[in-house]
């Protein structure tokens, strides 16, 4: 098998599982077409390190490309040749006219999951006191005005999360709440999507602004719930 | 036939022979304008203008790029006389006068830098005295003592430079060498101390400790002391040292390109493999001062903690995460290239590790790189359920990010180590014993780094951050020290089974070395950025807001921008430093053979007091 033959093969197979197996495996979903790009841009890096490390080997790779592309010795090919100097710039006009033409497809998102918290609401510690008591009427308070949205089990999946986009966030997962402050929890419950800040727009959330409607102190027990029922821990620095 | 150089040129040299005194006359005016600031105060005298702007490009845009420019210049003229003092010490101690002969041609590239650098420093203070009035009646308010420090401090390092430079040939030899050394280490402990006091005012206005009480000094002290300045200034320090290295390989690769005689191909080959060593030598610590800087940051303020790390400015890591991948691939590759090349009949024997580590540092490369949110289109989201992806969402955070920076950093030290023993063959009757314990090390440290990475996801925040983020770093540094003792111990007496060839490498190693100190650069201007950056809409944090009409957060593609124009000029003036400082040595060459005594009537000066005497020893 050429040299040539190796990376191509390699890079169709990442191609491949990264686009019909990574999607299929259980819990996962498809990739984005930018997550795609970076990592095939990577494997391309480490294919162009690997073949031209010695003199050797970077001929057996950019030898026959060399040759082809400059018409040394192709015979038959040389039509070939002529096909790809044509068809080419033509895919590359072609990617250049998709990118910029015109279309009703809004644009691609980077949306910042975490944007930072106003002065007021970062270093606040929890004013309730930590006890079973205090937890299980979080849970309760949890289970009447939360657990709708994000789930009984603190999965994001409960009945009303299918008419969200983006869902309600999974705080059984380790990379949510057990992220950040409890301070940060609280601002977020309290001020809900209208309440974020303008860095980083689009904002998209429909969380309530539950400020209107509890009362602080209900707030503070509702996080403690949320943390003991998901079992993850708030940031801390003690 | 002899051209006599142009008026320009002339004018250049005339300066140049005494570089430094430019950078003693900016330092003199710092010291005449300072005490100005504080009399300023003492009349009550405030300015009602708070801003000023500049047409056209606006003051924070003049100012950002003046401040880079300098930092990266500062940056330049720390790191060099590092890694020029580290040279001229190894080849004191071994005896390899080429290790001089490096030393002192880049301890000629400082005198014009370090003028150079203080002359950015000089417009610096001007714009912002004159664009920010008000914020720097507060700063000088409070930081007029050390002010008076720096200044001297700047005398101090002038004169140490001075002596350094010039006394070079005079103090070759024995007890004079060693006062020489002892000149060079002065000139790095003076350049350390100008390094962090200027860190404290920047430190300042990210995380301030203002105190209402006490005398001007003990106000200045516990501004000075804030809470990110120790991790800045270990942070900036290091990576100085990488920058010092890294420009050393580009200047070396670009020299090696346009090497016409074997010599100079030999020469500009080791002088990269020098450069890249150093480099990679800083690198390897780096991520952990980051980190340090970082935690820091969050436990100082977590509004400012996610604001650079889950807000707005985390597509900067995203960034850096690309530019240290590539960072750590050129590095890599330059040293694999090298054991091809420079060893012969070593291909062959190192391909397959060469691979697996290639694949390693790729697959740690693509975890670091992963977004928590991704960058998806509506359909793309709706079909993840959002922006972030339910299983390589994982890879997003720091448990992750630590990880494999901690692997890479192993990797890279394992192609050091693998380059170093290439081509030798240990005589010790314990060195198969101690491979075998390398290795077993070397698993049990991977193991351990991901097994903690993984077990990170499970404990509580405080918990990965206090314990295990630590554990993964101390393993690895233990790693580092244990294999370079063994190694070196094995490699003593080691018999040399293939010679090491100079001057051999293909074109495409000199590349590599530009690409990498470009990184370097690329990689200091979006840092800088997201450091200034994180605070704000505030002059100082939470202390004095900024009310001009640049009070906002540009965006990410118009900030990237200007970094990159940043290192376009940094590169732009780097290149005019070297063709300044390598005039001289240019005209002796045009001179050929003819130019043996430098005495000789018409012959061309050496550029700022090069030796003569000393290159002809070597």
């Amino acid at each position: 098998m050429g040299a040539l033959t190796k990376p191509v093969i390699l890079l169709v197979t990442v191609y491949l599982f990264l686009k019909f197996v990574v999607p299929n495996i259980p819990g996962s979903a498809p990739l984005p077409a930018s997550l795609i790009f970076l990592y095939l841009m990577l494997v391309t890096a480490g294919i162009v390190i690997f073949f031209t490390m010695s003199s050797e080997s970077k001929e057996a790779f950019w030898g026959p490309i060399q040759r082809f592309l400059t018409g040394e010795n192709l015979g038959a090919l040389s039509s070939a040749r002529y096909a790809v100097l044509i068809v080419f710039p033509l895919l590359v006009g072609w990617q250049t006219f998709g990118s910029t033409a015109v279309s009703d497809a809004p644009p691609a998102e980077n949306r910042t999951i975490h944007p930072a918290p106003p002065g007021e609401y970062t270093g606040l510690s929890n004013p309730v006191s930590k006890t079973p008591e205090n937890i299980m009427q979080g849970k309760g308070f949890y289970a009447a005005f939360c657990s709708p949205c994000h789930g009984g089990n603190f999965d994001g999946k409960g009945p009303a999360a299918r008419g969200f986009n983006p869902p309600p966030a999974n705080f059984a997962d380790p990379t949510t709440i057990a992220m950040l402050q409890e301070s940060y929890l609280f601002w977020r419950i309290k001020k809900g999507g209208v309440g974020l800040p303008i860095e980083g727009m689009p904002w998209k959330s429909a969380m309530p602004r539950w400020e209107v409607e509890l009362p602080d102190e209900w707030i503070w027990k509702i996080i403690m719930g949320e943390y003991d029922g998901a079992h993850q821990s708030p940031r801390t620095w003690e | 036939m002899m051209e006599r150089p142009g008026m320009i040129q002339r004018l250049i040299r005339r300066v140049a022979e005494a570089p430094a005194a430019v950078a003693a006359f900016v330092a003199t005016l710092g010291v005449l304008a300072a005490p100005a600031l504080g009399l300023a105060a003492d009349t009550g005298f405030t300015s009602s203008v708070a801003y000023r702007d500049v047409p056209g490009i606006g003051s924070r845009n003049l100012v950002w790029v003046i401040a880079q420019l300098h930092l990266l210049l500062a940056g330049f003229v720390l790191g060099v006389p590092i890694f020029a003092w580290l040279c001229e010490v190894v080849g004191w101690k071994t005896g390899e006068k080429r290790y001089d002969k490096l030393a002192k041609e880049f301890t000629k590239l400082l005198s014009s830098a370090y003028s150079t650098t203080a002359l950015f420093g000089g417009i610096l203070l001007f714009i912002l005295i004159g664009a920010y009035p008000k914020l720097m009646a507060y700063l000088s308010d409070i930081f007029f003592p050390s002010f008076m420090v720096y200044c001297a401090l700047f005398l101090l390092e002038t004169a140490t430079l001075y002596m350094y430079w010039y006394g070079w040939d005079a103090m070759s030899e024995g007890g004079s060498k060693v006062f020489h050394l002892f000149l060079g280490f002065m000139l790095n402990f003076f350049a350390f101390f100008i390094m962090i006091i200027p860190n404290s005012w920047a430190t300042f206005q990210a995380s301030p400790v203002v105190i209402a009480e006490g005398s001007d000094l003990a106000r200045a002290w516990a501004a000075t002391w804030n809470p990110t300045w120790w991790p800045v200034n270990i942070h900036r320090l290091i990576a100085n040292v990488v920058l010092g290295g890294y420009i050393c390989g580009a200047y070396a690769g670009i020299r090696y390109l346009s090497a016409k005689t074997t010599e100079e191909r030999e020469h500009y080959d080791w002088m990269g493999y020098v450069g890249n060593f150093i480099g990679v030598f800083g690198l390897l610590p780096l991520p952990f001062a980051g980190y340090w800087l970082m935690r820091e940051i969050y436990q100082y303020n977590q509004q400012m903690g996610i604001t650079l790390m889950g807000g707005f400015l985390s597509w900067l890591f995203i960034l850096q995460a690309m530019l240290i991948g590539v960072l750590f691939l050129g590095s890599n590759y330059y040293f694999w290239m090298g054991i091809s090349h420079r060893i012969p009949g070593s291909e062959a024997q190192y391909k397959k590790p060469i691979l697996t580590m290639l694949v390693i540092l790729l697959l740690c490369l693509g975890v670091w790189m992963t977004p928590h949110s991704l960058v998806a289109s509506l359909e793309e989201a709706q079909k993840m359920g959002g922006t972030h992806h339910p299983l390589l969402g994982v890879f997003g955070v720091m448990s992750a990010k630590m990880t494999v920076s901690n692997l890479m950093v192993l990797v890279t030290f394992m192609s050091f180590l693998m380059y170093w023993q290439a081509g030798k063959q240990a005589t010790v009757g314990w060195a198969r014993v101690a491979k075998a314990v390398m290795n077993a090390l070397l698993v049990i440290a991977g193991i351990a780094v991901i097994s903690l990475g993984v077990y990170g996801y499970f404990v509580p925040a405080i918990i990965r951050i206090n314990y295990f983020s630590t554990s993964q770093v101390g393993i690895v540094l233990f790693v580092l020290v244990t294999f370079t003792l063994l190694t070196s111990a094995i490699l003593k007496s080691a018999k040399t089974t293939t010679e090491m060839v100079w001057g051999r490498m293909p074109p495409r190693a000199g590349y590599a070395l530009v690409l990498n100190a470009v990184m370097v650069i690329l990689l200091m201007t979006l840092m800088g950025y997201a450091r200034s950056s994180s605070r704000v809409h505030w002059h100082v944090y939470g202390v004095m807001r900024d009310s001009s009409q640049y009070a906002f957060s540009p965006a990410l593609g118009y900030a990237a921008a200007l970094m990159a124009a940043n290192t376009f000029f940094f590169c732009m003036i780097v290149a005019f430093i070297f063709w300044v400082a390598t005039m001289g040595d240019k005209g002796k060459n045009a001179h050929g053979g003819k130019e043996k005594s430098a005495d000789s009537h018409g012959a061309l000066p050496v550029m700022a007091g090069g030796s003569q005497t000393l290159d002809k020893q070597i």
